[in-house]
């Protein structure tokens, strides 16, 4: 975020933001083509944990991904590669899936904006462990205290893929994904960076699976967003970036656009530190501000991504904001929250979200949640309960979390 | 892109609650004395400088979101609202606060107890273990429903975050907007300090800078930030502090300097080759207070807008070569 940005006509803003290339992994599998397949037919990947021990814990289920065991190829160091926990490894490889399809090459001064909320919180685990079980022994210590830290990532990208940052890494809880993706894509559109690198991504641990276990926000029988009965979230974990640029710079290199950014909203709800306002406040106000920038109304968005976790209390007041917010629209308005299929992944859910919408737009499908069987009698909104194809010219997608970062973000379908 | 202006500073640091205790101290030019702080199971102490406790109980800790908030929280208020000076209710007040080793006491307190027996963990302490808690508690104690963001990264983070209230500014996103940046004590963070640097003093506190885009009154203008120049394996931190110097408007007499340097030849190396020809008045916090990354980032920046209202400076220049991520340098000049 350089200041004054360095006068360039070229760059004169606002300039349309684009998407070249995206990336992701999610338990449903690793890739565009599983999970699209995935999220067309509403699929579950939800199964017990093993990485860690639950067997205390009220809830015992999560959305584990099998990480492959050889990453994607890049420039990192076999050593670095190797000693890459599980938040990087996802990372990096949604984002070689990202940078491949945009096919960019290294440069200097390509911003890379991450979203998470712990990254890689399994090494400070394991620092704290032996620093208590045995103070003397400082085996492997300064590896998790260097890769606890959030940079730290972020750097492994500009490595793996030959460029140099700068490095932004934003923590607002479950929002943290979509407030990366819409602080990339005002970079671009206000003509700071002709490019950036952006996602998020979260990796499950014991620490945070207890915390939202000790809350009694996650559900011992399933994740059923909007539903009547819902009990609460299943944790999930992922990875998914983007590569936004210009529209001038897309089309002078004859990228391939997978869609356009055009909206986006940020507002913060002080009501409680983890419970929001129960009429959503702030998420009207970031749902109708990012309305406002794209020059849109309610009634032109033809898809709403949900933040919808399954706790009682988001989904409610995820509801009256959306009933609020869409007002007639309501009625109509094709609504789900995928997290019903991958749970939710906490600082990945926004840029795994986003890619969905492009999914969406791309595919003219609406995603679907199965797990739902009688709908909260708040949602005035129609539900998406089963695969079907839509016309889809514009998504959006919203999240909320626990401090009152709201955000939602606004996708337009690319056609010439 | 408008110009972007300091109308208030504070501080919380070893020298004491206030703008007025950090600049006694930087006055004075000797290091803080040094204190200790025992670690579970091990015979050494760690060597620290905290934070004394307030002369007075401020009234903002019996606010109902920071009754049972840690210092981190605390000091972040704290800081902010000596910044905002009672201006608070101005217009949409934009939030960034930004840390490096986040909410660690806690965070070690319910992992702790996750150990023992999960199924016991306390649901009051996980909520405050999260990055932006101090952000949320801030917004909330100001009333503020306006962007918040939390950045976390190295100490170049803080001046990140001065880049990124410059945006909010420019684009109108925010009337005004209040940088913090934030690291709080706990025995964790010293003995991981300790892995990397010996010599260095862990300290904690938070430093804040309270920005609009209105000239009147303002008592320094925030006139460039660099890019962040990040530490990948093509470019090591002397090539970073290179860049960032060289993106720094041309520096003239008359100016201040202040730099993140510790008196650590090993980790100084950097950024003192790069300032090797500087002549002019120098500042370095971190000497006298320790180690708080993104707080010391913070107090430099704090120290130098201070200095420059009160000295005979035309302009400050901040200099951080940071911990493991980042050079990145600000400019600071009178309104």
């Amino acid at each position: 975020m350089r200041f004054p940005p360095p006068q360039n006509p070229a760059r004169s803003a606002p300039h349309r933001v684009v998407i070249t290339g995206a990336g992701v992994i999610t338990a449903l599998g690793r890739g565009w083509n599983l999970n699209a397949e995935g999220f067309r037919q509403g699929r579950s990947a939800f199964r017990p944990v093993t990485l860690f021990d639950v067997s205390r814990q009220r809830a015992k289920t999560g959305a584990e991904i099998d990480i492959p065991n050889d990453l994607p190829p890049t420039h990192l160091p076999q050593k670095t590669a190797r000693r890459l926990n599980r938040a990087a490894r996802l990372l990096v490889t949604a984002a070689h899936e990202a940078w491949t399809q945009a096919g960019w090459a290294p440069t200097e001064n390509l911003p890379v904006v991450l979203g998470t909320t712990s990254g890689e919180m399994s090494c400070g685990e394991q620092y704290l462990v032996q620093a208590v079980s045995n103070p003397n022994n400082q085996k492997r210590q300064p590896t998790r205290v260097a890769q606890y830290q959030l940079h730290r990532q972020g750097l492994d990208l500009c490595d793996a893929f030959g460029f140099e940052g700068p490095v932004t890494i934003i923590s607002n809880a479950c929002a943290s994904g979509s407030n990366a993706i819409g602080h990339a894509f005002q970079l671009v559109r206000r003509g700071v960076a002709s490019r950036a690198f952006t996602g998020g991504h979260d990796a499950l641990c014991r620490l945070t699976f207890a915390g939202f276990d000790s809350l009694q926000a996650l559900s011992p029988t399933t994740c059923r967003p909007f539903d009547a009965g819902r009990d609460g979230l299943v944790l999930g974990e992922g990875a998914a970036m983007l590569a936004l640029e210009s529209l001038e710079e897309a089309r002078a290199r004859g990228a391939e656009i997978l869609g356009e950014i055009i909206g986006y909203g940020a507002t913060t709800d002080i009501h409680h530190l983890t419970q929001p306002h129960p009429e959503g406040d702030a998420a009207l106000a970031a749902m109708t501000l990012a309305c406002e920038r794209a020059g849109i109304t309610p009634e032109q968005v033809d898809y709403l991504n949900a933040h919808g976790t399954a706790t009682p209390q988001n989904d409610a007041t995820e509801a009256a904001a959306i009933n609020r917010w869409a007002g007639s629209r309501a009625a109509s308005l094709p609504v789900s929250s995928t997290k019903a299929s991958i749970g939710h992944l906490l600082g990945a859910a926004g840029a795994v979200e986003a890619i969905i919408c492009l999914m969406a737009l791309r595919g003219q499908w609406l995603p679907p949640q199965a797990a739902i069987e009688k709908n909260d009698p708040a949602c005035r909104f129609k539900i998406v309960r089963k695969p079907m194809d839509a016309r889809i010219e514009i998504a959006l997608s919203n999240s909320f979390g626990f401090g009152g970062s709201n955000a939602s973000l606004i996708f337009r379908r690319w056609s010439e | 892109m408008s110009k972007v202006f300091v109308h208030g500073l504070g501080a919380v640091s070893p020298a004491g609650w206030g703008v007025a205790a950090l600049r006694a101290a930087l006055e004075k030019g000797q290091p803080l004395p040094v204190n200790t702080l025992a670690r579970p199971g091990w015979e050494k102490t760690l060597r620290i400088r905290s934070v004394p406790p307030p002369s007075e109980r401020p009234e903002f800790f019996t606010h109902a979101r920071l009754r049972r908030s840690g210092d981190m929280a605390k000091h972040t208020v704290a800081a902010a609202l000596e910044a905002l000076g009672g201006r608070a209710a101005q217009g949409r007040l934009g939030i960034i606060v930004t840390m490096l080793a986040g909410l660690v006491s806690y965070t070690r307190r319910f992992y702790e107890e996750v150990l023992r027996d999960p199924a016991t963990a306390s649901p009051i302490l996980f909520p405050e273990t999260v990055f932006n808690a101090p952000a949320s508690h801030l917004a909330a104690y100001l009333g503020s429903t306006a962007p918040s963001c939390t950045l976390v990264g190295d100490d170049g983070m803080f001046l990140q975050g001065l880049g990124l209230a410059a945006q909010w500014l420019g684009t109108e996103e925010v009337d005004a907007c209040v940088v913090i940046g934030v690291e709080e004590l706990d025995w964790l963070v010293p003995n991981a300090l300790r892995l990397f640097c010996r010599e260095d003093v862990y300290s904690s506190g938070a430093g804040a800078v309270y920005l609009t885009a209105n000239a009147e009154e303002a008592l320094a203008e925030l006139t460039a930030v660099t890019d962040s120049i990040s530490f990948t394996l093509k470019r090591g931190r002397g090539a970073a502090a290179l860049k960032m110097r060289s993106q720094l408007p041309r520096q003239a007499p008359k100016e201040l300097l202040c730099t993140s340097v510790h008196n650590i030849p090993r980790r100084d190396a950097a950024e003192n080759t790069v300032w090797e020809d500087w002549t002019g008045s120098r500042l370095t916090p971190r000497t006298i207070l320790g180690e708080a990354f993104a707080a010391s980032a913070a107090w430099q920046c704090v120290a130098a807008c201070d200095a420059l209202s009160r000295r005979d400076f035309k302009a400050a220049n901040v200099s951080v070569a940071g911990a493991s991520q980042q050079a990145i340098g600000a400019r600071f000049a009178k309104p």
